[in-house]
């Protein structure tokens, strides 16, 4: 007599601990090796992309930090930028400086919230503490500069919502004297840990032409061995005026995946030191009438001043008939805006191309063969956030 | 008065105090788990209810009796509920035979500071900590849940695997003492150099090990990986059922650490402090180690945990004995 054997189909999500939000992955298993994994989406569609053709171009920024929530200030930039380069707005090189500094600590932030729940995935709990209190920091910062912890909304288009506080340079300088020790202390904890080594080399391996073939970027691309990262090859705003490395891995496992984000810490950190120490002066937004708001002062004491906030603020403006993608190296990979503009004070359609959607299109690839307990180690690997990929 | 009858009331008395100190410390060892964990956490821990937080653990036990004791549909409900009784139970009795202190006099008696001192003290322990599995195996079937069964599975592998190298790693002590009454092994070790620790350092590692992965903590907190399984074999569970399993895993963390500090440390011996205290004292060492270990080390994966278990525990416990053997003959 033979025995009958049967495969098991697990549902994983989109109410688990582990999925990162409301991800939800079903997976065939035999015995804990995975079968086949199937990742299911949907379950937080906002309608994001939609809304933007009701909203006039400003009013759409707000928007976009509620896209991936971990890092509203790249998703800021990147919409700004898209826009600008509709408009053919020149952007003053302080307003570039400072937004440099904002999205590279921005992804150190969200770097942070991935170590941390990366880490808490595979057990190691009290990182998903000290990284939350490290980002803490990086929120207060949020805060100083536009007054939310969260989304922020700080960029405008032509510029920034205002000009940096007084104790703007003292607060990063405070993130950059004490986040490398504690990058360290990270590294401490779990780079040489034999139990986090075992956990993640040889998991989730993707290798380089498979990773292109799938169109993953950033980090996830990075950690395979390709070099590429948009800030060195299609650089926007001033990225080429800094000097700093792009780390890459080897093997693509979770444990280079692991290695570049860290590294990538340290080299933004870098960046931002670069960017605080050789801060322009000028002004913080373009002053062109109709695009940008004209300084509050002028408001006050002149009637065209008045007029053009007026209607500014009540029909927005209208840029020429046209289509643009704007692309930057978000956090997550490249994250891209397709705006196309029919002249009217809406965008006809904003198409976003969102990193965690495509980087997640690979996660089969990467969780096949393994292990349940992989699935949960290669998930956090990739760094989705939901918002993103449903928008 | 009639000495069967005075010998029965002092046991049940020894009986009754000694659960319900048992329980106190049970409580208070999740208190003290949170609030460590919490400062190492840099954050604080329980502070609201009571002073420093201390009335935490009523707190805790009251709102688990008021939860709503769900029992799924589809479950199978006689052993759903004798699924948590039997792996609360085992994890209680173990503690019977486990001297925390010499002989005191009370009002003319002579009391041994051990509910019962049998012959058999060791054999008893693991037959009854072996016992624990079922009730986790079949709380595991009895959910009709997969992450359940799953989590069942996975513990009971475990389990099993590391019974084997967990009672080889004693069998060492066991022929040094020469018997398997723990107040004669505590005995044995009479001063600091004659504890089995150094005796037996080998033994005591794979010891500590295997009672790590046998209680379920981290880093071998596979069956409950609330990450991978969302609660492993108690998922289905909620209320009080709930809260024995939890009491069983605790019990089984202050039973390893006081076996550990019987068997390895001299128990209850120790200059100065009365024996009770150095009784704690020795055993609160090995609680902090469990929550400091759990607050900084990631989690086993299956596979390498039976590799580990089998593979690497199993031959240094048989090395060890060879090794025992061989200097007892010398």
């Amino acid at each position: 007599m033979t025995a009958k054997t049967e495969t098991m189909t697990l549902n994983m999500g989109p109410q688990h601990p582990s999925t990162h939000g409301v991800l939800r992955v079903v997976l065939e298993l035999e015995g804990e090796t995975v079968l086949k994994a199937v990742p299911h989406i949907g379950y937080l569609h906002t309608g994001i992309e939609k809304l933007a053709e009701f909203k006039n171009y400003n009013q759409f920024i707000t928007a976009t930090d509620r896209v991936d929530y971990l890092a509203p200030m790249s998703n800021n930039l990147a919409y700004c930028l898209a826009v600008e380069k509709l408009l053919e707005l020149e952007v003053p090189l302080k307003a570039q400086y400072v937004r440099v500094i904002m999205t590279e600590l921005t992804r150190i932030a969200s770097h942070l919230v991935w170590l941390g729940t990366h880490a808490m995935d595979i057990g190691a709990m009290s990182m998903l503490l000290y990284c939350f209190r490290e980002r803490e920091m990086i929120v207060g910062m949020y805060e100083l500069v536009s007054g939310q912890r969260m989304m922020s909304t700080y960029f405008r288009i032509g510029g920034l919502y205002y000009d940096i506080p007084p104790d703007f340079e003292s607060r990063t300088r405070e993130i950059l004297k004490v986040m490398p020790k504690r990058i360290d202390d990270y590294e401490d904890l779990l780079t040489q840990n034999r139990i986090w080594v075992q956990r993640t080399k040889g998991v989730g391996v993707i290798s380089a032409a498979d990773a292109i073939d799938w169109g993953v970027t950033g980090p996830s691309l990075r950690g395979s061995g390709v070099k590429w990262d948009i800030r060195k090859s299609n650089p926007y705003s001033s990225y080429d005026k800094f000097d700093f490395e792009v780390p890459v891995g080897k093997n693509g496992d979770v444990y280079d995946r692991y290695l570049v984000r860290i590294h990538e810490m340290r080299q933004s950190l870098k960046i931002v030191e670069q960017a605080l120490n050789s801060m322009p002066k000028g002004d913080y937004i373009a002053r062109v009438p109709g695009i940008t708001l004209p300084p509050k002062e002028a408001v006050l004491n002149e009637m065209e001043s008045l007029i053009y906030q007026f209607k500014l603020v009540v029909h927005g403006f209208n840029p020429p008939v046209g289509e643009v993608y704007q692309a930057i190296e978000s956090p997550r990979g490249e994250l891209g805006y397709y705006v196309v503009s029919n002249g009217t004070d809406k965008p006809h359609r904003v198409k976003m191309r969102t990193p965690s959607f495509v980087n997640l299109s690979a996660l089969p690839k990467m969780a096949e063969g393994g292990l349940v307990a992989d699935v949960v180690a290669i998930i956090g690997s990739i760094d989705i956030v939901l918002g993103e990929i449903d928008r | 008065m009639n000495p069967t009858f005075l010998f029965i009331l002092i046991t049940v008395i020894k009986v009754v105090v000694i659960v319900h100190i048992f329980m106190f410390i049970l409580s208070y060892l999740t208190w003290a788990e949170r609030k460590l964990l919490g400062h190492i956490q840099a954050r604080l821990g329980p502070k609201n209810v009571g002073p420093f937080g201390l009335l935490q653990p009523i707190a805790d036990g009251i709102k688990l009796l008021f939860k709503e004791d769900i029992i799924p549909a589809q479950a199978n409900k006689i052993l759903f509920v004798i699924a948590p009784v039997l792996s609360f139970i085992p994890a209680l009795i173990v503690f019977a035979v486990i001297p925390f202190g010499d002989k005191v006099t009370l009002f003319g008696q002579e009391i041994d500071l051990i509910i019962s001192d049998i012959n058999v003290g060791l054999l008893y322990i693991f037959a009854i900590t072996a016992l624990g599995v079922y009730g986790i195996a079949i709380a595991g079937w009895a959910s009709n849940s997969k992450y359940s069964l799953l989590g069942g599975l996975r513990s009971m592998a475990q389990m099993i695997s590391y019974e084997v190298s967990y009672t080889l790693s004693i069998v060492g002590i066991l022929m040094l003492a020469g018997s398997l009454s723990l107040v004669d092994i505590v005995k044995m070790q009479d001063s600091f150099w004659h504890m089995f620790i150094f005796k037996q350092p080998l033994a005591f590692l794979i010891y500590l090990i295997c009672g790590i992965a046998e209680t379920n903590r981290a880093p071998f907190d596979l069956p409950e990986a609330e990450t991978e399984l969302v609660a492993g074999f108690h998922t289905e569970y909620s209320s009080m059922k709930f809260g024995m399993f939890s009491i069983a895993e605790y019990a089984n963390v202050v039973n390893v650490s006081a076996i550990a500090t019987t068997l390895f440390l001299g128990g209850w011996q120790g200059p100065y402090l009365p024996p009770v205290v150095w009784f704690l004292l020795k055993m609160s060492a090995f609680l902090f180690l469990f929550i400091w270990l759990r607050a900084t080390l990631p989690r086993f994966r299956y596979d390498q945990l039976m590799k580990f278990g089998w593979q690497v525990l199993l031959p240094l416990a048989l090395l060890n004995i060879l090794i025992t053997a061989v200097i007892m003959i010398i």
